[in-house]
Parts: structure tokens; C-alpha cells; sequence
């Protein structure tokens, strides 16, 4: 960092006044001697900051294991709502992302302005197909119920309430409206800013400003990515929702004969059943059957299987004498109260951390598009590579946080 | 390129370059890896592994975290100081962790109610 080696120019520059020559590169700020000197300041102060987020995301993983190892059931029932697929997409989008936005470092260590330009545009278009797909995850939940401890009203016969049914389990018109039309809702902000870009790009052609459009371009693809991954979204949430249909009927049939048992093995020991969302035994198989229409979940399909089979045996009137539960019942009822409040816990949960975790995403996105526009201007060099380097670091942190997020609330068994 | 770039800002005097980019071919070998690994966590959720599933979920999240850490972001050619100032975070989180559940473990029966002392709203029917 001894700036008095060999170098005329900066030793130059710490000699003279600092201020109005042009003898010291733009990039360099006047309080650090040399570039890679002002790189390694940068380089901490990112550090720092990426061990204040790690130890914030650390409070809401605590919270989550708290409230699993109290209620390890409740978790495994309630996560069985969240889809797997449109999950393991969300992973694979994010880790792609990661990959562009280590390769824009290269880009701007190698000086390659296009690419550069390319990579944070794909980077960034991969945060919008994570959001878009996020939701619709988010909307589907909203519609059936599965909100916050409080809100919760996941009714498993009426699964998708019209807004009347809405409104009359206490919400206001308003409320109700949003719940049942919360896809677009969400769309909208993405739309206008959509509108905006692509208002932008248009004026930028017809008054022939280069250097606009060059920025108008990828940011437009950047904005169509977002729909891009709400149709990728519907399309596999779509998949997985034709088993609903056929799952009522079934669950028609069974009535309430299926039992509570410790032979099915998400069953806890005491009769406590595994998805406590539910309101009874019939409507749990119903649940369980949608999800195990879903390919991915070959678990559950055996575990369907051996529900059925209790569910002939209990129509038999073979009734286990310790099964205290079955007969239904004010005990039956006040427990329903209490699943219902303890599966608003998971999602809870759920929204608070892949909530946050969305925000840093917005964020993300909202410096990567400062990035792109200082990559069109050609900002960086091997030796001012700094933002790029920072946002990155940042970058990955969300896509490691993600990497627990994915396993711990989508694939509990 | 680098050098060129390296020498257009006028800074080429003091003998080293601090750029360090990393090869193409070695982000995308990390990257393959990191998708080998979530598609064998997704297939791992179809096998009951018992108790021990949280600990191969959080196995496998922690390599690929590792991965993530050490090529994408850097962190093998980082500074020591760097690397000590961030996996020191970790040393803090799981002492958080430890104490946290550690105590809630002792408190637990007073957090929730659970199901089966339900039974006082038949008494109270009555």
C-alpha cells in the first residue's frame, strides 16, 4: 500500500493538491492512495455488513427451529402446502443467477463492457423470474387460506372460498377482494414499472440518445422476466392443481373413516395426526391425495396408500380401543381451533422469511440496476472493479440464505 | 485484456495486478455441482430417513453453502482478515442457536398448549 514505490503519477498526486488535476484516475476517491487500496476498504466494509445480515437472518432461523421442535408435526403437515417444484425452480434460478453475477466480476476484472452488461441484465432477469414465480406461490396461498396465525382460514372442503365465503368468515370487501384477486395485485407494481421502461426505451429511440436506450434494452427484457416466471408459475402450480377436483370426491367417500393410527408413520404416537391444518381425518387423506398427485411426492402416494387401507378397516367398525380421538365432538372441535392456530404459526414462518428474503431481492435488484447502467457508461477496469465485486458478494449471501430456505420449509418430512 | 485495461489508466507502476478473475470453466463447474446438489436434496425428501433428515438437509445445504462461499464468492483468494471477520458470524450464530434452544428446550411446556389438554373444554360444556 506504500503509494511512494515506483509510481510517479499517484506520488505525483499525494504531493500536489488533490482536488482538480486530472493526473489520478476518476475512479480513485482522494482518500486512499492507490486502487487496490480503496478495493480493500470497499472489500471489509461489505464483509462487515454481509456479518450484520447473517446475524439478522440468524433471529428468524432461530424462530423457526424453536417452533419446529415444538411442533415438529406442524411442520411437516403445513409444509406439505408448499409446492416442491415451483421450490426447486425458485433454487435453480437463484444458484443460475449467482453464476451470472460471479462471471459479471470476471467481466469487469477483464474490462469486458458488453458482457458485463449482459451478465447483470441476466442476473437481474433471474431475480424477476424468482419473484414472479414467488408470486404466484404467494397469491395461490393467499386465496386457500393458509395466512399468518390469526388470519389462517384454510378451510380443507372449500379450499378456493368465493369472495362472498370471504366475507363471511369476518374480513371486510376489501380484504376479501385483495385475498381472492391477490395475483394481480402483485403483478401491478411490475406492470407499471414495466410500462415506465418500456415508455422510457420508446423516447430514448425517438430522440436517438444512444446511451438511454442502451439501458432501456436489457432493463425491458429485465421487466418481461418478471411475467415470464408468473406463466412459468401458473403453468406448474396449474399441474399440480388438477388432483384437487378428484381429491374432494375421494374425500367424499371416505367420510370420516379414517382413523388416527401409529402404523401410518406421519402419525404421531399419541393420535395426534401428522398435518394438524386440518380441520378432520377425512379431509386430511383429501389433502394428502392432492399432494400425492404431485410425482415428486412418491413418499406420500405409499403414505396415501396405507390411509386407505386404514380407512376400509375403520369402515369395518374395527376400531382401536386407545383411539380416544375418533368419536369427534367438542374435544374435536376446540382441537381443530388449536391446529388451525398452530399451522398459522408455520406460515408465519414462512412469510416472515421468505418475506424478508424477497425484500433483499428488491434490493438486490434495485443496486444490480445501478450496476447495469454504470456497465453501459463502462465504469469498470481492472483496477475499479469494486462494485461490481460488492453487489456480488451480496448477491450470493441472498442466494446462500435461500439455499437453507429451500430445504428447511419446502422439504420436511 | 486485463492488460490492457490494466494499462490504460495510467496506473501500471506498482507491480501487481490485485484483480484476481476466476476462470469461466471453474464457475461453471461450481455451478453444475451446486444443481447436482439441490436435485439430490429434493430427491432425498422422497426417502424417510428418520431423525437423521435434518441433519442430511442442513449436510448437504452447509456444502453447497461452502461452495457458494468459496468460489463465487471469493473467499479462497480473499484476505485472512476477510475470512475471519466472516465465518466468525457463524461462530456467533451457533451460539446463539445453542443458548436459544437450549433454553426453550427447558421452557417449552410453558410456550404452547398442547392438543391433548384440550380436554378442559368438554369439563367447562358441562
Amino acid at each position: 500500500m506504500s503509494t511512494a514505490q515506483a509510481d510517479p503519477v499517484s506520488d505525483d498526486a499525494s504531493h500536489g493538491e488533490h482536488g482538480h488535476d486530472h493526473d489520478h484516475p476518476a475512479f480513485l476517491a482522494h482518500h486512499f492512495d492507490t486502487p487496490e487500496q480503496q478495493f480493500d476498504s470497499g472489500k471489509l466494509g461489505i464483509w462487515l455488513f454481509l456479518v450484520t445480515e447473517v446475524l439478522f437472518f440468524s433471529g428468524m432461523f432461530v424462530a423457526y427451529a424453536i417452533f419446529r421442535n415444538l411442533r415438529p408435526d406442524v411442520f411437516v403437515g403445513s409444509s406439505e402446502f408448499l409446492n416442491t417444484k415451483l421450490g426447486a425452480i425458485n433454487t435453480g434460478v437463484l444458484l443460475f443467477s449467482s453464476l451470472t453475477m460471479a462471471w459479471a466480476v470476471r467481466c469487469s476484472q477483464t474490462g469486458e463492457h458488453k458482457k458485463l452488461t449482459g451478465m447483470l441484465a441476466a442476473t437481474l432477469s433471474c431475480s424477476m423470474v424468482f419473484l414472479g414465480v414467488k408470486a404466484i406461490e404467494y397469491s395461490h396461498k393467499w386465496g386457500m387460506g393458509l395466512l399468518p396465525a390469526g388470519t389462517f382460514f384454510y378451510d380443507p372442503a372449500n379450499p378456493h372460498p368465493t369472495t362472498d365465503q370471504l366475507e363471511t368468515l369476518g374480513f371486510t370487501s376489501g380484504t376479501a377482494f385483495f385475498l381472492h384477486n391477490s395475483l394481480y395485485f402483485l403483478c401491478a407494481p411490475f406492470l407499471i414499472v414495466l410500462l415506465g421502461v418500456v415508455a422510457w426505451l420508446i423516447l430514448s429511440i425517438v430522440k436517438g440518445n444512444k446511451f438511454q436506450t442502451a439501458c432501456a434494452m436489457p432493463l425491458t427484457i429485465v421487466c418481461l422476466s418478471f411475467f415470464g416466471g408468473v406463466g412459468l408459475g401458473v403453468i406448474l402450480e396449474s399441474g399440480s392443481e388438477e388432483g384437487h377436483g378428484a381429491a374432494h370426491d375421494v374425500a367424499g367417500h371416505h367420510g370420516e373413516g379414517v382413523a388416527h393410527s401409529d402404523a401410518v408413520p406421519s402419525v404421531i404416537d399419541d393420535g395426534k395426526v401428522a398435518a394438524p391444518a386440518l380441520n378432520d381425518d377425512a379431509s386430511e387423506t383429501s389433502v394428502l391425495e392432492r399432494l400425492a398427485t404431485d410425482s415428486t411426492n412418491t413418499g406420500l402416494m405409499s403414505d396415501v396408500a396405507a390411509r386407505q387401507a386404514q380407512a376400509s378397516v375403520a369402515s369395518g367398525a374395527v376400531v382401536r380401543g386407545d383411539d380416544t380421538n375418533f368419536e369427534g365432538g367438542i374435544s374435536e372441535a376446540s382441537a381443530n381451533v388449536l391446529t388451525q392456530r398452530q399451522a398459522g404459526k408455520f406460515f408465519s414462518i414462512y412469510y416472515c422469511m421468505t418475506g424478508v428474503h424477497a425484500i433483499h431481492i428488491l434490493g438486490g435488484i434495485a443496486v444490480l440496476v445501478w450496476l447495469l447502467i454504470r456497465s453501459v457508461r463502462q465504469d469498470f477496469n481492472s483496477r475499479y472493479f469494486g462494485p461490481v465485486d460488492y453487489v456480488g458478494l451480496y448477491w450470493h449471501l441472498v442466494d446462500l440464505i435461500w439455499i437453507y430456505l429451500f430445504p428447511l420449509l419446502y422439504l420436511i418430512r | 485484456m486485463s492488460d490492457h485495461a490494466h494499462s490504460s489508466d495510467g496506473h501500471g507502476g506498482d507491480g501487481h495486478d490485485f484483480a484476481h478473475p476466476m476462470p469461466v470453466s471453474m464457475l461453471l463447474s461450481v455451478f453444475f455441482a451446486l444443481v447436482i446438489l439441490t436435485v439430490v436434496t429434493v430427491a432425498q425428501a422422497s426417502f424417510d430417513l428418520g431423525s437423521y433428515d435434518v441433519l442430511v438437509v442442513m449436510a448437504i445445504a452447509t456444502l453447497k453453502a461452502t461452495l457458494v462461499a468459496l468460489f463465487f464468492m471469493h473467499l479462497a483468494w480473499d484476505k485472512p482478515f476477510n475470512i475471519a471477520v466472516f465465518v466468525g458470524s457463524f461462530i456467533f450464530v451457533g451460539l446463539f442457536v445453542i443458548f436459544t434452544l437450549g433454553d426453550s428446550d427447558m421452557t417449552s411446556d410453558s410456550f404452547e398448549p398442547k392438543i391433548d389438554e384440550v380436554v378442559p373444554m368438554v369439563a367447562e360444556s358441562n
